[in-house]
């Protein structure tokens, strides 16, 4: 997807001037532009859904870095969307060994017939993107999931219905 | 012992217990304010060293000490990183503080900060929790607003900021010089050290890295003394004067099969059959235990017959295990294979391995290829031998990689071989009768996960 793009695309701006304000708040929390890298590709998944070549090169001469700079980091977290944006709901099943073991990972499987996508894909109705977890840090809730902000615990067939039927329903 | 009583976890599940109102309502900001009426940071140093407190975050290193590293004459910046990247399996202790007793964290960290000169503090929060990011942010913003962050603390010279940064789910994010770089913008690559960060840190400035437990743990031994921590938990041996004890409260937590999983807080030193039976009501479904992750994935395993091991720093390491880690446990019941067990946590480590070291990020495949292929029905009696050579050679411990996720990794796997060889070997004999014997070099499974 990246080797595709012209890195010095002189295509319209993606990043509005109100998302640079966004990410200009951050530059007196750091003594270095650099370090602003994370907090930019957070606001930028956050408000585009994803953070495409584009995006990169355009918080790169924000942060007065070289976009390889800025991609290097990007790349590093499995965490940030480039090819398109992630669905309205991002979902995390955790698959460690505390929800592993009462059953997540059979949640999980379930979750994916029930959408009809693997780990890491959207739903064509751009609703949900699924992705596995490495410890969501709610052992406690085993097995969990992590929809948006919203930790769901202790998780079973009849929740994960509740929950896709509602987000449906709001639509 | 008399019947102790909780203190990190005192304000937990009361009402609002994580707004200001409450915080102050139970005393708290009083450690802060009598701190800042007379003491001075050296003060501070001398009174966290007295305690014998040691950093909650893993590790275990004495936290007084790591803050004597800092150079004295240092014309700063100097940094303060609370590092909230919990992503232990097994372990969730600090988002249960951060989510209802934020102000006790703050305190703590306020005081750290006071302590080892520090203008600026970031608190590195995982991703995977937003309502601790909420109850965080909006428990600095109080602080803010009461002057107990900003310029001029509580109207001394005394001027603190302080930060929340947000990771984006990379478990070795929570090394602590893999933190330092994250924050700065790049790549999770631990560095090697030394320097380590007390003189050469964050932005290349001198840099304490403390866990959010170690923060909550500072606040009360401001305010009620070291002797009064001292009094907690297992002594230092006498005979061995490198010893520094295993002091104080500490929450465990306790998840898996068993009937009540959650944080618990007891004196460090707690049986680990008492967390399990006393605290978390036994295993689940009136099952025996087979096997007990003492403190979060990477320590290891302790067999059912090592539940009598004392939950302090020393007591995992007297039954074979990494260490106390981050008393995250996990109960395993005796229906579920060891090789499951092997899986997963290959698993976790394959995909949380940064990839600088080969070792360890050759290792961590290597090692889940062979037990994804023995899972399936293909294992041979020699890819336990080959299982164990890589447990036995991939870590700082044998002194092949940069920092210890690798020894994290390769712990599971040897405890898991030296503890239940028996029953990993009848795995392999019964799935694969006709070549379990085979000493030639197998074919891997095609990868069944991807990420």
């Amino acid at each position: 997807m990246v080797a595709n793009q012209d890195w010095m695309s002189t295509t319209e701006p993606i990043l509005s001037d109100d998302l640079l304000d966004a990410i200009r708040v951050y530059f007196p929390k750091y003594p270095t532009r650099r370090a602003v890298v994370l907090p930019a590709l957070h606001t930028v998944q956050e408000r585009l859904g994803y953070v495409p070549a584009q995006a990169v090169v355009e918080i790169a001469e924000l942060l007065e870095l070289h976009p390889s700079e800025v991609q290097d980091t990007l790349s590093f977290y499995g965490f940030f969307k480039q090819d398109k944006p992630l669905g309205k709901v991002r979902i995390w099943v955790c698959r460690s060994i505390s929800c592993s073991a009462r059953g997540g990972e059979d949640l999980l499987e379930y979750l994916c017939e029930k959408l009809g996508i693997r780990p890491g894909e959207t739903t064509e109705d751009g609703l949900f993107s699924l992705e596995f977890a490495e410890c969501l840090g709610a052992c406690d809730f085993a097995p969990a999931m992590l929809a948006g902000s919203e930790l769901i615990g202790d998780l079973t067939r009849e929740k994960i219905d509740a929950f896709v039927d509602r987000v449906r329903g709001d639509t | 012992m008399a019947e102790f009583e909780p203190v990190l976890l005192a304000n937990v599940g009361k009402d609002n217990s994580h707004t200001l109102k409450a915080y102050e309502a139970v005393g708290g900001y009083r450690a802060l304010r009598e701190t800042l009426k007379d003491k001075s940071p050296d003060d501070l140093i001398t009174t966290v060293r007295a305690s014998n407190l040691r950093g909650r975050g893993g590790a275990g290193f004495p936290t007084g000490l790591k803050w004597s590293f800092l150079p004295d004459d240092h014309p700063g910046p100097v940094y303060l990183c609370v590092n909230a990247d919990e992503s232990e399996p097994g372990t969730f202790c600090n988002r249960v503080l951060l989510e209802e007793d934020p102000h006790q964290v703050l305190e703590g960290t306020i005081l750290s900060s006071f302590a080892t000169r520090a203008s600026t503090a970031y608190v590195y929060l995982r991703y995977e929790y937003p309502k601790s990011l909420a109850r965080l942010q909006a428990a600095i913003d109080e602080c803010y607003g009461a002057g107990y962050l900003g310029k001029n603390v509580l109207g001394t010279d005394f001027s603190l900021d302080v930060y929340v940064h947000r990771g984006a789910a990379a478990y070795v994010c929570g090394e602590e010089t893999g933190l330092i770089e994250s924050l700065e913008g790049k790549r999770a690559w631990p560095r090697i050290k030394p320097p380590f960060p007390a003189v050469e840190g964050l932005f290349r400035k001198p840099t304490v890295v403390n866990n959010v437990e170690t923060m909550a743990c500072v606040k009360h031994i401001v305010d009620r003394g070291p002797e009064w921590f001292k009094s907690i938990g297992t002594p230092a041996d006498p005979h061995n004067p490198r010893d520094p004890g295993s002091y104080g409260p500490k929450l465990y937590q306790v998840s898996g099969h068993v009937n009540r999983p959650g944080v618990y807080e007891a004196p460090l030193g707690l049986p680990c059959r008492e967390l399990v039976d006393r605290f978390a009501g036994g295993v689940w479904k009136g099952r025996k235990v087979k096997a007990v992750v003492p403190g979060g994935l990477s320590t290891g395993l302790l067999a059912a017959d090592q539940l009598d091991t004392p939950l302090d720093f020393d007591g995992p390491v007297q039954a074979g295990c990494l260490g106390l880690g981050t008393a995250g446990a996990i109960v395993l019941d005796e229906t579920y294979p060891i090789i499951d067990f092997l899986y997963n946590s290959c698993r976790f480590f394959a995909h949380e391995s940064c990839g600088q070291c080969t070792p360890c990020r050759e290792g961590t495949h290597w090692a889940l290829s062979m037990v994804e292929r023995i899972k399936a029905g293909r294992g041979r009696l020699k890819d336990l031998e080959l299982l164990g050579e890589i447990g036995d050679s991939i870590g700082i411990i044998p002194g092949t990689t940069i920092c210890g996720l690798a020894d994290g990794a390769a712990w599971p796997i040897k405890t898991a071989l030296a503890k239940f060889r028996d029953e990993l070997e009848d795995y392999v004999k019964q799935t694969n009768p006709a070549g379990y014997a085979d000493i030639q070099p197998a074919i891997a499974m095609p990868a069944m996960t991807t990420h």
